[in-house]
């Protein structure tokens, strides 16, 4: 379709958000997420882009503006990482309970402490239970295509929830890759204008973020629930749009060579490409392996990721986060969870590794592949999870 | 909220748990929240007005004569108009059952 162009894929996240005509950013620089910011601030600086840039206090600001002005009916943008992620805690709650399409780019890194600017996944679980959709990418351009996806799903007056999209902080954001730009022209038909469902206007005037009485809290709440596992088909239906806009085709839960696969790999984000290469290699010797990743984190995909592991034995669940005092990672929990009530249920072994940017390699994962085989279903070897390469 | 939220179901809400008529509030008995009441002795009432202008939910009225009374229906019973009081002529009483 469009030429590629070399560019840092931060540059290119900025760049897609300018390309949807965005009313209003607010963001207060945090690494790894700066260059994405920096860029959008320029592009507003140099008249490139007619919005409101905010340049706040701190993230609880931050967000808190963003959620104004989305009341208000503005298009809007922020984006954030790690300890940001964290300061803006309490109002990423708000923001869902409102139904306010605010899209927010998160740069994947580590929560402190100890301090640590890296990339892991253990900010985005910390609001895993806040009601935005959340969605992981793997590469530039994945990044670059879910800027649009993200304001379409979010103001559909069908959703109309906040989205987040996940790229893993430096070894997405600070990386130079081959982008393909969308046209103005492809962008603007994919992605209509945001009409709110409702707003702050003084000529009817409504209230958002009243108090609930103990006797509606509980009917709010399922409401809210009932929103985000009914986002699930129109996010679905944005992302078979899209397909027909650029060729490139998303689903909830993708695979990889999982014919005849007796064993699995699960990822999220950047990582599903390092292990591409161990199945590679892994098949190349025969072995029984394949590969599922989880690009709708929440509403999560159950019947899509039923389906994808129906015929598998094994599943090495790969987490970059863990519940302390808990039984591993988030993503084995979900997944134990989402398989318990299913015959033939296959075995689940979780490594919780490349935190804080720990390299892992294609080695590494072979590693855990061999691992796994002599671990699953041999209950006296059989532990909830394994922190892989941890120095005894 | 025309109707009471106990007989409102989930599907009832509205998206975001907008509160689209506006003015509601004014139904909100927050009278069920006292447990003591001013009363007015109005031989020592001046009509001054100081309890009225301080009563911090415009829950006092003046009544035909000038005299000053609570609408019950809102006071909290915070005894403000007590504390205010240039007299001290308003007491806070037990509220009978």
């Amino acid at each position: 379709m469009n030429k590629k162009v070399g560019i840092e894929v931060s540059l290119a996240a900025a760049d897609a958000v300018k390309m949807t005509n965005v009313d209003l950013i607010a963001a207060y620089p945090i690494t790894p997420q700066t260059h994405i910011v920096e860029h959008l601030s320029e592009l507003v600086a140099n008249g490139e882009l007619d919005a409101e840039f905010i340049p706040v206090e701190s993230e609880h600001s931050a967000l808190s503006v963003c959620i104004g002005s989305s009341a208000a009916g503005a298009r809007t943008f922020t984006c954030t990482s790690s300890q940001g992620l964290a300061l803006m805690n309490e109002i990423i709650f708000i923001a869902a309970s409102l139904r306010l399409p605010i899209v927010l780019i998160l740069a994947n890194r580590s929560l402190s402490g100890p301090l640590s600017i890296w990339n892991d996944h253990t900010d985005v679980m910390s609001i895993r239970d806040s009601g935005w959709i959340q969605v992981f990418t793997e590469n530039g351009q994945e990044v670059f295509d879910h800027v649009f996806f993200a304001f379409r799903v979010a103001e559909d007056p069908k959703v109309s929830l906040p989205v987040i999209i996940n790229l893993d902080g430096f070894i997405l954001t600070h990386v130079i890759e081959p982008i393909e730009y969308w046209d103005q022209e492809a962008v603007d038909k994919y992605l209509p204008d945001f009409k709110p469902v409702s707003t702050l206007n003084p000529d009817s005037p409504v209230t958002m973020g009243a108090f609930a009485m103990p006797g509606i809290y509980t009917e709010a709440k399922k409401a809210q629930d009932e929103a985000l596992i009914k986002s699930k088909p129109e996010i679905i239906k944005a992302w078979k749009e899209m397909g027909k806009v650029v060729g490139r085709h998303y689903s909830p839960v993708e695979t990889n060579q999982i014919e005849g696969a007796e064993t699995v790999f699960l990822t999220m984000g950047s990582m599903g490409e390092t292990v591409s290469l161990a199945v590679d290699k892994l098949r190349a010797q025969g072995q029984p392996v394949g590969q599922v990743k989880i690009r709708l984190w929440r509403p999560f995909p159950v019947e899509e990721f039923r389906k994808a592991v129906r015929n598998v034995k094994r599943i090495i669940v790969i987490d970059r986060a863990l519940s302390f005092g808990g039984q591993g990672g988030p993503v084995a929990g979900e997944i134990r969870s989402v398989l318990y009530n299913e015959e033939n249920k296959p075995l689940i072994t979780n490594f919780i590794c490349g935190l804080a940017g720990r390299d892992v390699t294609p080695e590494h994962f072979i590693d855990m592949y061999e691992k796994s085989l002599k671990m699953a279903g041999d209950k006296s070897k059989e532990e909830d999870y394994v922190m892989y390469g941890v120095r005894e | 909220m025309v109707r009471s939220e106990e007989d409102l179901k989930w599907k009832d809400l509205e998206t975001g748990c907008v509160v689209s008529d506006a003015g509601n509030a004014s139904q909100y008995r927050t009278g069920d929240w006292r447990s003591l009441q001013p009363v007015w002795d109005k031989t020592k009432c001046i009509r001054c007005g100081v309890c009225f202008l301080f009563c911090p939910d415009a829950a006092i009225r003046k009544t035909s004569e000038g005299y000053f009374e609570a609408d019950l229906y809102y006071c909290k019973g915070c005894g403000i108009c007590v504390q205010e009081c240039v007299t001290g002529c308003i007491t806070m009483v037990e509220e009978e059952e």
